[in-house]
């Protein structure tokens, strides 16, 4: 070890000890494990099938779209299908992803701690998440459900499709979420190691606290009002039903108050991957950490007053309506710090070109745009002529989406060799790069001028002018999903197959690249002490990933 | 746990201490504050059910005055009384296992959870009458012929049955955790050195308590 973080620490003893992946052995030391790093694998696992499953969705809706009129599907399918792709996406992909596989992974070695502060209550929030999925999965079996992802009422409680299962799944998935939310709080609180004051924090866990935050103070209203939906159908209770005095609209604010900031508890985590990244790849110091830290702030606060922009056409006062305008493009202030600092650090800097970084423009690419869109979805004229259609879609699956899968995707490139310590072929990386990023610009530009044209969305049949459009959309859809199959594919084989990486391939200057590639059971052997920054540069040889 | 595999020079750690933490007292105010952040959820968890209620009131206060004089006022004072004293004796376990005195503090568990079940018992009583009177949610309003309610009324049984409900549901949460702390006692693994799960319960108890001092104006004492 010549880069030794840690001058403190015990001398290497923890070269000896065995990785956490081989310190056990056994199916039940990986299903009762309370150690992070396995918890964040049990979490990847299932991230993963979702993924793949909420892809299969989207590629067989872009499929049926591929004729104006009845193509594969009948319409009642294609309502069941949107809203399966829509529910995997949202509440068993995005949501638990970054955090679930990256936050548990690097939260504690960030901070030089043994573990989470509760490690028993974070195998918790796992098995709630697979609860939910697993209820989901048999809810889309018995049926599935045609509301949207939104669960709109009236709709929503009067559909006669399986919606009680898929509502109670997502309800589940919720408490998942702000278990996971307050175990990341206190660890960052309590567990930093000596030496790591609030400055020193790595980006990504700056991120990671803003989205606990949103995640414990959002997540409440939406399982409330979720179980009030659950309950009005099951029962008729009336609540948000005109006949008995409900008012629908209710359930609309009610479920924005929690599904704008949900915006952010997905998209916050991408962020914090992508200053990482950046803080890697540039081989130099990180430009602006404290306004990127702080933006994270900014945004998560913002966000919780933004909800209203989703109700522009719902019969909102123009006033409501103006200010929630406003606010919601004060977002884009705090974003583009972030990007304008990103885009800073690698300003003039040797950039290491790798798969990750390549990820990571396409990110900003998306991000840029995604986010301009945005601020142009909030300017109440506009919107009236874009609510509704695909003009939405295409902005927040480029903002939310496509940030959440790039800088997923990014980002288990990046911590691979420290998660599985192996190395994946970098060539065919770069291949699949290429193919995800062309492949998500592709499918989602054309939906920007369909919207625009005034395509509805969700709809089952179009007319035959917007064929064109549609058909280009469908093909980079396959070039996506092709895309994400070779990485994965890749990365399979990397897994098997790949040579033996060493502590730092990339040469970052992270801390979490100063421990042993996988890391040990308790991560050190010592509790470390910290005693410089995270992006500090050292000039660290780029070792071994020449391949 | 694996405590010994990373104890490099500390003697002998409390058997409570788990492997993660450095010291106990770090211990104590992780848990505390992890408590202290749950509870911020259970607050944003019954926000969404008082911001149901302050709309509809808005929308509809008269239904919602004659409504409420058919709840029974003197079994919501009771209640509220009954909760309070039980927030009294779980604040005395804590303070009598930071003492170290084991047997009070069972003792003071055991009243707080049979306060608990007396709250269930007569908000059961409560429901109970509700049923027969016909007042409850939605299409299922149907009040007896001698009581006169306009029809929003139903909105307010809609709100109030959510409410107190899911209120209940945290009351018979409070019930397990505050009897598994109680066994843990009775068993000696509290002492004045040691007593987090205690502290943690008694916060939890504690919420559960102050909703329900919200609750009893906003549904009992409408004027």
């Amino acid at each position: 070890m010549s880069l030794a973080v840690v001058p403190e620490a015990a001398p290497h003893e923890a070269a000896q000890e065995p990785d956490y992946i081989r310190a056990k052995s056994g199916v039940l030391s990986w299903l009762l494990t309370v150690d992070h790093k396995r918890i964040a694998l049990l979490y990847l696992g299932t991230v993963t099938i979702t993924f793949f499953l909420g892809g299969l969705f989207a590629l067989a809706l872009r499929t049926e779209l591929l004729v104006p009129d009845h193509g594969i599907m009948d319409a009642m399918t294609y309502n069941r299908m949107f809203t399966l792709h829509g529910v995997t996406m949202v509440f068993f992909f995005m949501i638990p992803a970054i955090p679930g596989v990256f936050g548990n992974f690097f939260l504690p070695i960030m901070i030089g701690a043994h573990d989470v502060a509760f490690p028993r209550l974070n195998l918790l929030s796992y098995y709630l998440y697979l609860a939910a999925v697993i209820l989901g999965l048999w809810g889309m079996i018995h049926g599935g459900t045609d509301t949207g992802w939104t669960f709109y009422t009236p709709y929503s409680t009067t559909t006669t499709t399986a919606v009680l299962p898929i509502l109670a799944a997502a309800f589940i998935n919720g408490f998942s979420s702000i278990l996971t939310g307050v175990n990341f709080i206190v660890t960052i609180h309590t567990l930093r190691a000596d030496g790591l004051h609030w400055m020193r924090l790595p980006l990504f866990l700056w991120s990671i606290y803003g989205t606990a935050v949103i995640q414990v103070l959002a997540t409440p209203v939406i399982g409330i009002t979720l179980a009030l939906a659950g309950v009005e159908h099951f029962l008729g209770t009336g609540i948000f039903d005109p006949a008995h005095g409900g008012d629908p609209i209710l359930f609309q604010h009610l479920f924005w108050f929690y599904s704008h900031p949900a915006v952010y508890i997905m998209v916050l985590p991408a962020f914090g991957v992508a200053s990482e990244l950046v803080g890697a790849f540039t081989r130099k110091p990180l430009v602006g950490y404290k306004m990127i830290a702080l933006s994270t702030f900014g945004i998560a606060f913002v966000g919780f007053l933004a909800w209203g922009h989703h109700l522009f056409t719902s019969g909102q006062s123009a006033v409501d309506a103006g200010v929630f305008g406003f606010v919601s493009m004060l977002i884009g202030i705090f974003t583009s710090i972030k990007i304008f600092n990103w885009v800073a650090s690698m300003y003039k800097a040797s950039i290491y070109m790798t798969s990750p970084f390549l990820y990571t423009l396409g990110f900003f690419f998306l991000t840029v745009f995604g986010g301009m869109s945005g601020v142009a979805l909030a300017t109440i004229s506009l919107d009236v002529h874009w609510q509704d259609t695909y003009f939405v879609i295409a902005h927040f699956h480029f903002i939310m989406a496509g940030g959440v899968v790039l800088m997923f995707v990014g980002g288990l490139h990046y911590w691979f060799p420290k998660m599985f310590g192996k190395l994946y072929n970098e060539g065919w990386a770069m291949v699949a790069a290429v193919l995800v990023i062309l492949g998500f610009i592709g499918t989602f530009t054309p939906q920007f001028l369909l919207g625009n044209e005034g395509m509805p969305r969700r709809y089952y049949s179009y007319p035959p002018h917007f064929q064109f459009l549609h058909v280009t959309s469908t093909i980079f859809a396959y070039i996506l999903g092709m895309g994400l199959l070779l990485a994965l594919i890749n990365l399979i084989i990397g897994l098997i197959n790949g040579p033996r990486a060493g502590n730092n391939p990339w040469g970052a200057p992270q801390y979490e690249w100063d421990t042993p590639s996988p890391p040990p059971e308790h991560n050190f052997s010592a509790t470390p002490v910290i005693n410089r920054d995270p992006y500090e540069y050292r000039g660290q040889e780029i070792i071994e990933n020449a391949n | 746990m694996q405590t010994d595999a990373i104890d490099h020079g500390h003697e002998a750690k409390p058997t409570h201490l788990r492997f993660q933490f450095s010291d106990s007292a770090r211990q104590f105010h992780a848990a505390k504050f992890g408590m202290w952040l749950f509870l911020g959820q259970e607050v944003m968890f019954f926000s969404a059910l008082f911001c149901a209620y302050a709309y509809y009131r808005n929308q509809f206060p008269d239904a919602f005055w004659h409504a409420s004089q058919h709840l029974n006022t003197k079994f919501g004072l009771w209640e509220t009384v009954d909760l309070l004293t039980s927030s009294l004796t779980v604040a005395l376990a804590i303070h009598f296992i930071r003492q170290g005195k084991r047997g009070l503090t069972s003792a003071m568990l055991i009243i707080t959870i049979l306060c608990a079940f007396i709250f269930l018992g007569m908000h059961s009583f409560e429901y109970y009458t509700e049923f027969h009177e016909g007042l409850l949610p939605g299409r299922f309003f149907h009040p007896e012929a001698s009581i006169h309610l306009p029809p929003e009324s139903a909105m307010f049984f809609t709100c109030y049955f959510f409410v107190t409900v899911l209120h209940s549901i945290h009351v018979i949460i409070g019930i397990i955790v505050l009897a598994i702390i109680l066994a843990f006692n009775l068993r000696g693994k509290y002492s004045s050195a040691y007593y987090t799960h205690v502290e943690v319960g008694g916060l939890y108890w504690h919420l559960v308590d102050l909703v329900w001092i919200f609750l009893f104006p906003l549904l009992y004492l409408i004027t």
